[in-house]
């Protein structure tokens, strides 16, 4: 019997290989999907058994995934070997290809697509959750966002791993209170129009300077054990009683969030945490997001934002600047196919600023701004786009969302 | 003074639709009219207004307004002495008779329009729609564009009209019709938002609570956008 598994656990992986080497080089797709597909069939169980004995972290929420699993990569490597499924395939396929790898004894770190937490936990047994956010984001294709919270509430309710979670975010608290170990962390929020109906009671959540209460139960923000401060470029950290403090480059609130939640991951997982805030503040762009290109002689920004948690959290960046912009919308199976939530997001401060709107779906674009009364031209081709942005002495700022923003970082790397 | 009221951002404002409020602002203001809009938050009293929005929610936001809605009866109020009602999705279902979940489970309507929501084994609904229009009195309104994104299937009874004959997507589901309007209750599947992707519509809307034609404004960005999503068609 145990032979037979062990068998069938070789002949998946040997499978997976020799596919996914196969679709990269024939360029199609990042290389994983379909090799995992094979495995999966050939040995349904191989997510468990390849996570066996491992240590393993996950990491899920609406927005900052790939970021927040970048950095808690970072941090723990000054401490062990790590694999990482850092490709963006955070799907079960994505995770037998990186579990495949990994070396005997390295901690195996996850990004999960939120539909993906609750199996990927029963399979891998994590010893640590990092729970970020969760917001309306695809709702043609995904689950509504607080049908998400209770799955991962379920999930919540039987792992045995440390859950790390965002303290800011009502919908977040309601899944991860049900775990026996929590780490309520500050990781700040700019969005809660999808938490204001109270996911315990349905009571009305009303949100202040001081956090977040229901005005009909119990239920409220908890005491953060973790903290961070984001009023200026450096990174503070409050952890365990101790003040870190470090030049950090990716920009935002959110990322300071992203970063306090994932050195907090870190230092569970045996990270020293002076060493580790020290690694992770050197993650300077993550799969080209906050990257700085030249296209076509530009000076360019680059950043991702698919949902508008993601785009008003964006706005709070690009706020204090004059920078002109470009602003791409696609509408393919990735990003979600209807781009009715643009209405969601707050273009309005945009007026008075250099924007022009590009990508497929241009014209729903200019449509929200024209009715955000901001002004702006639409260009057909994103590089064109930028051109017409361009202003002498300034840099461009691209925002644009899943595949808008994954065509530019292709053919502007090559 | 054109008085708008949203129903419920905060349970009925899933799917975007809150720009059909600030459609119908912008193309009132655009033309020199005073025009209020009012969000109403899940709690507060359904205040007196000419013109009130519904938008889509989730399943247990949609069953708590719609609670809501029957006992503050603000809204059955309003229809009582004609002012407008434009619903959307979740919103549309409410004004209905009932509306059974997905988990199978019925609840009340408010009973402003003559239809009733319904589970069927077809698969959610969700997808580009283009539908003509046909209920009596909108007819000037061209093609309607949006996107539909809904579980139940909507029959429709003697007491309304279909709003609009679907060309392309599902709408109501079971007859090709889609929405349906009675006096100046209308109601849509349609997301888009509907009126940011329909001026004539969200124009014969607000020529209901005026009661005169308006003049025309320079629509050519959302005619561009129009031209885009009409290319569907069959």
């Amino acid at each position: 019997m145990a032979l037979t598994t062990r068998l069938r656990r070789r002949v998946a992986v040997w499978g997976m290989d020799l596919v996914n080497a196969t679709s990269r080089v024939l360029r199609r797709g990042s290389g994983t999907v379909a090799g995992g597909h094979l495995a999966l069939r050939i040995d349904p169980n191989l997510l468990r058994s390849l996570t066996e004995g491992a240590d393993v972290a996950l990491v899920s929420g609406t927005n900052g995934k790939t970021t927040t699993t970048a950095l808690l990569t970072q941090a723990l490597r000054t401490a062990r070997e790590v694999a990482t499924n850092d490709t963006g395939s955070n799907m079960t396929t994505g995770h037998v290809a990186t579990a495949a790898h990994a070396a005997p004894n390295a901690v195996v770190v996850l990004e999960v697509d939120e539909a993906y937490l609750a199996k990927t936990a029963v399979w891998t047994t994590p010893r640590v959750v990092v729970l970020l956010n969760l917001s309306r984001d695809q709702l043609d294709r995904a689950s509504e966002v607080r049908m998400v919270a209770e799955k991962w509430r379920t999930m919540c309710s039987t792992t045995t791993a440390t859950v790390v979670a965002n303290a800011d975010d009502p919908l977040i608290v309601y899944a991860a209170s049900a775990a026996s170990s929590v780490v309520w962390v500050a990781a700040g929020s700019s969005w809660n129009l999808d938490a204001v109906g109270c996911p315990s009671c349905g009571g009305h959540i009303a949100f202040g300077d001081d956090g977040w209460a229901c005005g009909h139960c119990a239920f409220r923000r908890p005491m953060p054990s973790v903290a961070c401060r984001a009023d200026d470029g450096d990174l503070e950290v409050a952890l365990d009683g101790v003040l870190y403090r470090h030049p950090f480059s990716l920009p935002g609130a959110f990322n300071r969030g992203n970063a306090a939640l994932a050195l907090t991951a870190a230092s569970i997982l045996g990270a020293a945490p002076e060493q580790a805030i020290a690694a992770l503040v050197e993650v300077k762009s993550v799969a080209g997001r906050y990257s700085h290109e030249v296209v076509e002689g530009r000076q360019v920004s680059l950043l991702l934002a698919k949902n508008p948690a993601g785009w008003s959290s964006l706005f709070e960046v690009v706020a204090g600047n004059g920078d002109p912009l470009v602003l791409s919308i696609n509408a393919r199976t990735a990003d979600g196919a209807d781009p009715s939530w643009l209405y969601d997001v707050p273009f309005e401060v945009l007026r008075g600023r250099t924007v022009v709107a590009t990508g497929d779906r241009r014209h729903d674009l200019s449509v929200r701004l024209h009715y955000a009364e901001v002004d702006h031209v639409v260009v057909d081709d994103q590089r064109a786009a930028i051109t017409r942005a361009a202003t002498p002495g300034r840099p461009v700022t691209f925002i644009g969302n899943y595949t808008a923003f994954g065509a530019l970082v292709a053919e502007v790397r090559g | 003074m054109i008085r708008i009221a949203v129903l419920y951002p905060d349970l009925l404002g899933t799917y975007g639709d809150g720009g059909n409020a600030q459609v119908l602002e912008c193309r009132a203001r655009w033309r020199g009219l005073e025009v209020a809009v009012a969000q109403v938050l899940a709690g507060d009293d359904v205040p007196d207004a000419d013109l009130y929005l519904l938008g889509g929610g989730e399943d247990g936001p949609q069953a708590r307004a719609a609670g809501l809605l029957q006992r503050d009866r603000g809204l059955h109020r309003a229809v009582d002495r004609g002012a407008t009602v434009f619903a959307v999705c979740a919103g549309y279902q409410i004004l209905g008779h009932h509306f059974i979940s997905s988990d199978g489970s019925a609840t009340p309507g408010l009973g402003l329009l003559d239809v009733e929501t319904v589970r069927t084994a077809e698969r959610r609904a969700v997808g580009e729609v283009l539908a003509e229009v046909v209920a009596p009195g909108w007819t000037a309104v061209p093609t309607l564009t949006g996107f539909e994104n809904h579980g139940g299937r909507t029959r429709l009874g003697a007491g309304v009209e279909p709003l609009a004959n679907v060309e392309y997507g599902v709408g109501n589901g079971e007859d090709a019709t889609e929405g349906a309007v009675a006096g100046n209750v209308v109601a849509t599947y349609l997301h888009g938002p509907v009126l940011a992707r329909n001026p004539g519509l969200a124009d014969a809307l607000l020529e209901r609570v005026v009661g005169v034609p308006l003049p025309p404004l320079n629509d050519e960005r959302i005619e561009r956008l129009r031209e885009d999503r009409l290319a569907l068609r069959p």
